[in-house]
């Protein structure tokens, strides 16, 4: 429904799947919404029926209406048909389960699997590319999951392994699947699937913390030679532009690295999001700001006041140290 | 001289009418089960204007897209302090003490079983509230952890101040509270019913509160244990809960579940009782099916100790025991549906009195049933997948919490007002209340299940623009704004009517059950002479001698 009046990115309805898994979970929605509106349509219609009637009878001085203690066989029939209305809802149920949880070590026949494992952070998503059909990534990047879309015979299924660096979180993106949560100390699985190319959002679904509501999920499914393209690029260390060269050192000689990694330099921080190849993501912030020089700017300079609570503090970096991170940054494509 | 010449003439008065001081102190030192009930309701009425005043904040924290009106640590700090303080300060100091109030009374008690204990639950109770509440003055304010204040985000590598140890000190303080006044609940049931009332024959309240005692019995520890390992984790240097030191983030989400589902019960299960001994009154029949409902009773309340996990599907554990707690989630859908359909049969072929109780009663008969519907569409473990944590989610349990818990306390103050003060409350305010509170709490709650359908989740202190939560969001702070207003007109209502009330006589409702056979307010020994009984309704028994009820039961 909200399909017809959203742009599809925008859209996080449960109810517009765009993969297998979270088309079962509509599919078994709508059944037991259906189900559970007829019995709130017959309660409702004995309700009313029953006050419209009861108020008629009432009178001042009457004498008290004939006294009902129960019936026995009224009582087992309202006990034995919710019973049997649970038992085919329970079987339902189950199938539903084992539908949409994943075996990542039996994908489907044909397929073209994708690993990613997933590690939460306050507030952000780390991605670690681990393979794909096969074949060993190896690489990390952040807050926005690139996959690839399914062709005709060939599903490319997404298999997230999940875990969290601090507190608990979820992932999810409702148009791909339920939610599933990222605890520490325990190793979770998902599985994601799409043939639509697209943009999904979705967003952590389990509350961690003052800047939990900006902890923005994006999914980009794209066609496999788009998405061939873009491991490539991903894959390759950090550009070393000349453009950048004076940037560079100053970038290299300020606090950024002791949690920032930037492949290909001295830079090696783990605290805080991969930014090899920052530029090529479209938003700041896990989702909170787009990504371009003059949100950068601000960004870098003050985090705070684009996300206030988040872990990046503000350096109060001089206005040509400043200039010159943001021009190194805005070399990494 | 002036004094000595004024003094005879302020003795009488004094006689009719003692100092506040010596009023107060009464109330302060009393172990009577009647005063203590009241005292129960007062405070929580305190606390949900409270608690209400900051949900009406984050309502219109929500109205739009990236409003700055609460910076996120307050709007966190809000939600946290809104859900604890409903659930332990509002929700069961209600139920207790309306039970408290009543219980002793229809039973023919003189009293509770042990009455200084019964003191000491409720100041135990307020205390802990008034704890939670200090953390407001602390360095770093109020804990930010939402009211199941998930592991680690409680551990000090994560909440650094002592918000949360003011938070869990007062729930471990208030918890010795409630379980002393379950312990005091289940034993003044077992032991001091008036001759004649055999356990078969307790009015369906107080039945209900036996099997609510023994609930909060079994989950009470269990929470105020885990509340006790997060203190040494805290203060003492334990690793339950730290994962950084290889602590269980999945351990307090089942120790806390295992109380916190069966919590919804000790919510819901009191005004049960309430509706079923408002709704027969009212409809001038007997209660449908009794001990059907007796039973089904038991079994909620068996059924539900099993179901705590389904609060965790979405954690990982395994797909069969997703199966098991989803089915046993169903399960309790059948007992439940017995008490519906008993109330229904009760309405059904009676002579309805629409005064403000069962007007209450009316609208929990009609509300409560989609919230327990709502539940079965969670119960699901796919389907909650998607839904849970999300406005969904917060639609299903206002719907349940307010369309079955406070439409029951309210129907049962309306109730039971005129016997514990001797006056009647005002009709008119009273209806104003119900429509304000009827419509609002539907514009309230019901937008917020298609908010989550959309995809919102739930404690995000904003969003952004463009996804189609925007409209949603507005009418669910309009219906907040419309249903304030009769949360206030209770507060007065219940005050106003202590002097402006009419007189409410020993019977106001002409019913059925004991308390109605002794005087408005009760004195301090409730029954002059203790009274024996025949069947579940004496009073019935007394008025119709040609056709009583024992000659049925």
């Amino acid at each position: 429904m909200a399909g017809v009046l959203l742009a599809d990115a925008q859209n996080l309805s449960i109810l517009d799947p765009a993969g297998p898994p979270a088309e079962s979970i509509r599919g078994l929605f709508v059944l037991v919404s259906a189900i559970t509106f007829g019995i709130f349509l017959l309660v409702e219609g004995v309700l009313i029926y029953s006050l419209v009637t009861g108020r008629r009878r009432a009178g001042p001085g009457d004498p008290e209406p004939p006294q009902v203690y129960g019936s026995k066989p009224i009582e087992i029939a309202w006990t034995a048909g919710p019973a049997l209305v649970v038992f085919v809802l329970v079987l339902l149920v189950g199938r539903v389960i084992w539908e949409v949880q994943p075996d990542p070590d039996r994908p489907p026949a044909g397929a073209e699997p994708l690993r990613v494992t997933v590690v939460g952070h306050q507030w952000w998503w780390e991605y670690r590319y681990e393979s794909y059909n096969g074949r060993e990534l190896g690489f990390v990047t952040a807050n926005e999951l690139h996959i690839p879309t399914g062709s005709p015979g060939t599903p490319r299924p997404v298999y997230l392994t999940l875990q969290s660096a601090d507190v608990c979180h979820s992932f999810w993106v409702p148009r791909l699947g339920g939610k599933t949560d990222l605890l520490p100390g325990r190793t979770n699985q998902m599985w994601v699937q799409t043939d639509e190319p697209g943009l999904y959002q979705g967003q952590c679904a389990e509350y961690c913390g003052t800047q939990h509501a900006h902890m923005l999920i994006r999914v980009v499914a794209e066609p496999p030679a788009a998405f061939e393209k873009w491991l490539a690029a991903e894959a390759a260390p950090a550009a070393d532009d000349p453009a950048g060269r004076a940037g560079r050192a100053e970038f290299l000689s300020l606090s950024c690295v002791n949690c920032h990694t930037v492949r290909g330099t001295p830079a090696r921080g783990t605290f805080g999001p991969d930014l090899t190849h920052l530029m090529a993501r479209q938003t700041l912030a896990s989702g909170t700001t787009p990504n371009g020089p003059a949100d950068l700017r601000r960004w870098v300079n003050n985090p705070q006041q684009v996300k206030p609570g988040c872990l990046m503090p503000a350096f109060a970096l001089t206005e040509p140290n400043l200039n010159l991170a943001v021009d190194y940054l805005e070399t990494l494509r | 001289m002036a004094t000595a010449e004024a003094e005879p003439a302020a003795a009488p008065a004094a006689a009719t009418r003692p100092p506040w001081t010596a009023t107060l102190h009464g109330w302060v030192v009393t172990v009577d089960h009647k005063k203590l009930g009241i005292l129960y309701v007062l405070m929580a009425v305190g606390f949900i204007l409270v608690a209400g005043a900051a949900a009406l904040m984050m309502r219109l924290q929500l109205w739009a897209p990236n409003l700055a009106l609460l910076p996120p640590t307050t709007f966190n700090q809000f939600f946290t302090l809104h859900g604890t303080t409903m659930v332990f300060f509002v929700g069961m100091p209600l139920l207790i003490g309306i039970a408290n109030f009543a219980v002793p009374l229809m039973i023919g008690a003189r009293d509770m079983a042990f009455p200084r204990l019964n003191a000491f639950g409720f100041w135990a109770t307020l205390f802990g509230g008034l704890l939670v509440y200090f953390s407001m003055v602390v360095p770093g304010g109020p804990p930010a952890v939402g009211w199941f204040a998930y592991a680690p985000l409680t551990e000090n590598s994560f909440a650094r101040g002592p918000g949360v140890d003011c938070w869990a000190l007062g729930l471990i303080v208030s918890g010795f509270g409630t379980t002393t006044a379950a312990i005091n609940f289940a034993v003044t049931t077992l032991s001091l019913r008036c001759p004649g009332m055999t356990l078969r024959k307790v009015p369906f309240f107080v039945w209900v509160m036996f099997w609510t005692s023994v609930q909060i019995l079994v989950v009470m520890p269990p929470l105020t244990a885990a509340l006790v390992m997060l203190e040494f984790d805290r203060q003492l240097g334990a690793h339950f809960f730290d994962t950084q030191a290889g602590g269980s983030a999945y351990l307090w989400q089942h120790l806390f579940w295992f109380f916190g589902h069966p919590e919804v019960y000790i919510l819901v299960l009191p005004a049960f009782g309430m509706i079923s001994e408002v709704v027969p009154v009212f409809s001038r029949k007997v209660l449908f099916g009794y001990e059907f409902m007796a039973a089904a009773t038991a079994a909620i309340a068996f059924i539900s100790l099993g179901v705590w996990a389904h609060h965790m599907f979405a954690v990982g554990m395994s797909r069969a025991l997703d199966l098991f707690f989803a089915a046993a989630s169903m399960l309790v859908s059948i007992p439940t549906g017995i008490k519906l359909f008993n109330w229904l049969a009760t309405v059904y072929g009676g002579k309805l009195v629409l005064k403000s109780p069962m007007l209450f009663a009316l609208g929990f008969l009609s509300m409560f049933v989609i919230g327990g519907l709502t539940g079965i569409i969670l119960a699901c473990a796919p389907v909650d997948l998607q839904v849970t944590d999300t406005y969904f989610v917060v639609g299903h349990f206002h719907w349940v919490l307010i369309g079955g818990t406070v439409f029951g306390i309210f129907s049962a103050i309306h109730y039971w007002y005129p016997k514990a003060t001797g006056r009647m409350l005002s009709e008119r305010l009273a209806k104003w209340q119900f429509w304000l509170l009827f419509l609002g709490f539907i514009l309230t709650f019901a937008p917020m299940h298609v908010a989550g359908i959309l995809g919102m989740p739930r404690r995000i202190y904003t969003y952004g623009p463009g996804r189609g939560w925007e409209l949603w969001n507005q009418l669910a702070t309009l219906g907040a704004l419309l249903q304030a207003p009769s949360y206030l007109l209770f507060a007065y209502n219940i005050v106003a009517s202590l002097w402006k009330g009419k007189p409410a006589g020993d019977d106001p409702w002409d019913a059925w059950t004991l308390e109605w056979a002794t005087p408005s307010p009760p004195p301090a020994y409730n029954f002059a002479v203790v009274p024996t009984v025949r069947s579940r309704r004496p009073l019935w028994d007394l008025k119709h001698p040609d056709d009583p009820d024992w000659k049925y039961e």
